[in-house]
């Protein structure tokens, strides 16, 4: 297997806190990683900095045989990244037609056309909420309006973050079925920052674990979920 | 109906049509203080001053052209308006490099200090290179139509007027349109609600940030034409009167609403028209900018606002 993306002693910071210290971590071709991790471990900062915001300040970030480390971020987010951020960050005040256009800002309308309705059938809910302001549905709507905009650029590599937070379990099984059913059709690489640790490393080929901005653990899914100290800290009541 | 209230009828349709054409340009600079408020939130207090240096480049222009013998009026004016504004957009263009766009993510008065010093700077400027004195322009569209005549009161309205308007009203269509359903428009919308979004969509947001400068001061240089050829008379501070009127029209209308500036540029126009008509033409300032306590103070997001308008 080849690596879509390749972190090598990546560090951030946010003013003077050092958010990153010296991450490794690799993504292959056709692959879904997660990144567990508790609350504040940096698990969002990874992925804003693969994005180039906050730029990496050590250390190198390859996408796809290129190094993206110094690359401004729409540069580095046209080369075939999309992000599901933290927070959602759904556009209020457009439609939810609008917020899909806007993941295929720069195609030609005929192929956004077609992706929409690809989405569609992944999420039928959306279809019905189409001319629905984006600000006014419900977190679970949002979510999948979300993750539909990022596929809408039609992604190598798909980045979520913490596509489960504040959802209900019916909604995240769909969410996450629909992330396994993505990979295996048309084998969209995946990396997944989640807090619900069991769900994510159930779904995922391989993980890592994010502790205080730098990896302590990384191996198989299931091997992980079988580890004690993994079920002591993250699992705990989590499923 | 008696003759008295005849003229009355008269008088009072007359001062309409000339407060809807002065409305009417401060609606077109309006237009260019809201799409920039639109996409950056930020009041481009310079934005009035572009508006005055594309009415003095609209002057240079018809001035160079008639020198070089060019007597067809209809030309001139065409080359005129795509040379004022390609210059004009420069300026717009420069004003943002050089004091917003360092200023992006600083806290939220630096830009808008900045503004006002970049209206400083262009206000001098102007005066110093061309003079403090009024330049004057010979009509260039005379003549009109006679809506009505009553006991010797002529009712007129001027091509200038009927041109003004049709131009004002094309631009809200054109811009209108642009904003809403075009994929420029929808990337500056995207800047304005979520900047950091737009990039992690792949959009130059400072690219689309310059677009939107450049855009609205042609907007301004197109105002600032229609101005020179109604009044026929410019000076370096016309773009403060102006501007302040149309930033005023702006609040009215709700700002980051297009039809909202013209609608608001309409009243503000109507306002100072019949005010000067009926009441007193020193007063006409103080009765415009009352209408902008009055609706900062009861109706802070304006008539076409939207209702969670935070940023001014």
């Amino acid at each position: 297997m080849s690596a879509l993306l390749q972190l090598t002693g990546v560090t951030a910071f946010y003013g003077a806190i050092q958010a990153l210290k010296g991450v490794d971590l690799v993504v292959n071709k056709g692959e879904i990683v997660t990144l567990i991790g508790s609350n504040g471990a940096g698990k969002s900062t990874l992925m804003m900095t693969i994005c180039g915001n906050p730029r990496a300040r050590n250390g190198q970030i390859v996408y796809d045989g290129e190094d993206i480390t110094r690359l401004p971020t729409f540069e580095i987010m046209r080369r075939g990244l999309a992000q599901s951020p933290e927070g959602r960050r759904i556009f209020p005040r457009m439609s939810v037609h609008e917020n899909l256009l806007m993941g295929a800002y720069g195609r030609p309308p005929a192929e956004a056309s077609q992706d929409m309705e690809q989405v569609f059938t992944l999420f039928p809910r959306l279809k019905e909420r189409m001319a629905q302001r984006g600000g006014t549905l419900s977190g679970g709507e949002q979510q999948m309006l979300a993750i539909g905009r990022a596929l809408m650029s039609r992604p190598r590599l798909l980045l979520l973050d913490e596509p489960s937070l504040g959802l209900a379990p019916l909604v995240v099984k769909l969410i996450f079925g629909a992330i396994r059913e993505l990979n295996r059709t048309t084998g969209l690489t995946v990396l997944l920052v989640e807090q619900n640790a069991f769900q994510a490393l159930r779904l995922a080929h391989r993980g890592y674990v994010l502790v205080n901005g730098a990896i302590t653990m990384a191996g198989p899914g299931a091997e992980l979920l079988a580890r004690p100290e993994i079920r002591a800290a993250y699992l705990e009541g989590a499923h | 109906m008696n003759n008295g209230a005849g003229v009355r009828v008269a008088y009072a349709l007359q001062q309409i049509i000339n407060g809807v054409t002065l409305g009417m340009i401060y609606g077109l600079i309006a237009v260019g203080y809201t799409m920039v408020y639109g996409i950056i939130g930020m009041i481009n207090f310079a934005h009035g001053d572009i508006f005055m240096i594309g009415a003095f480049l609209s002057l240079m222009g018809l001035t160079v052209l008639s020198a070089l013998g060019i007597t067809s009026v209809p030309l001139a004016l065409a080359i005129t308006l795509i040379a004022a504004c390609s210059i004009a957009a420069l300026y717009g263009w420069s004003v943002e490099r050089i004091a917003y766009r360092p200023l992006r993510g600083s806290f939220r008065m630096a830009p808008l200090i900045s503004a006002i010093g970049m209206s400083i700077v262009l206000q001098n400027f102007v005066q110093v290179s061309q003079g403090a004195r009024d330049l004057n322009l010979m009509p260039l569209i005379p003549g009109g139509l006679k809506v009505m005549e009553e006991d010797g009161f002529v009712v007129q309205l001027s091509w200038m007027q009927v041109a003004i308007t049709i131009t004002t009203l094309a631009m809200l269509g054109i811009f209108t349109w642009l904003v809403t359903k075009t994929p420029l428009g929808r990337s500056m919308r995207a800047c304005e609600q979520d900047l950091k979004m737009a990039t992690l969509l792949g959009i130059d947001t400072d690219r689309t940030i310059s677009l939107t400068f450049v855009i609205g001061a042609a907007l301004a240089t197109v105002a600032g034409m229609m101005f020179l050829l109604y009044y026929g008379s410019i000076n370096f501070y016309i773009g403060f009167s102006a501007g302040v009127k149309a930033f005023t029209a702006a609040v009215l209308g709700g700002v980051g609403s297009l039809p909202g500036a013209v609608l608001g540029g309409l009243a503000i126009g109507l306002i100072e028209s019949l005010w000067s008509g009926y009441a007193s033409v020193q007063y006409k300032n103080v009765a415009a900018f009352s209408v902008l306590v009055v609706v900062l103070i009861f109706m802070p997001s304006g008539l076409l606002g939207r209702a969670d308008i935070e940023k001014v």
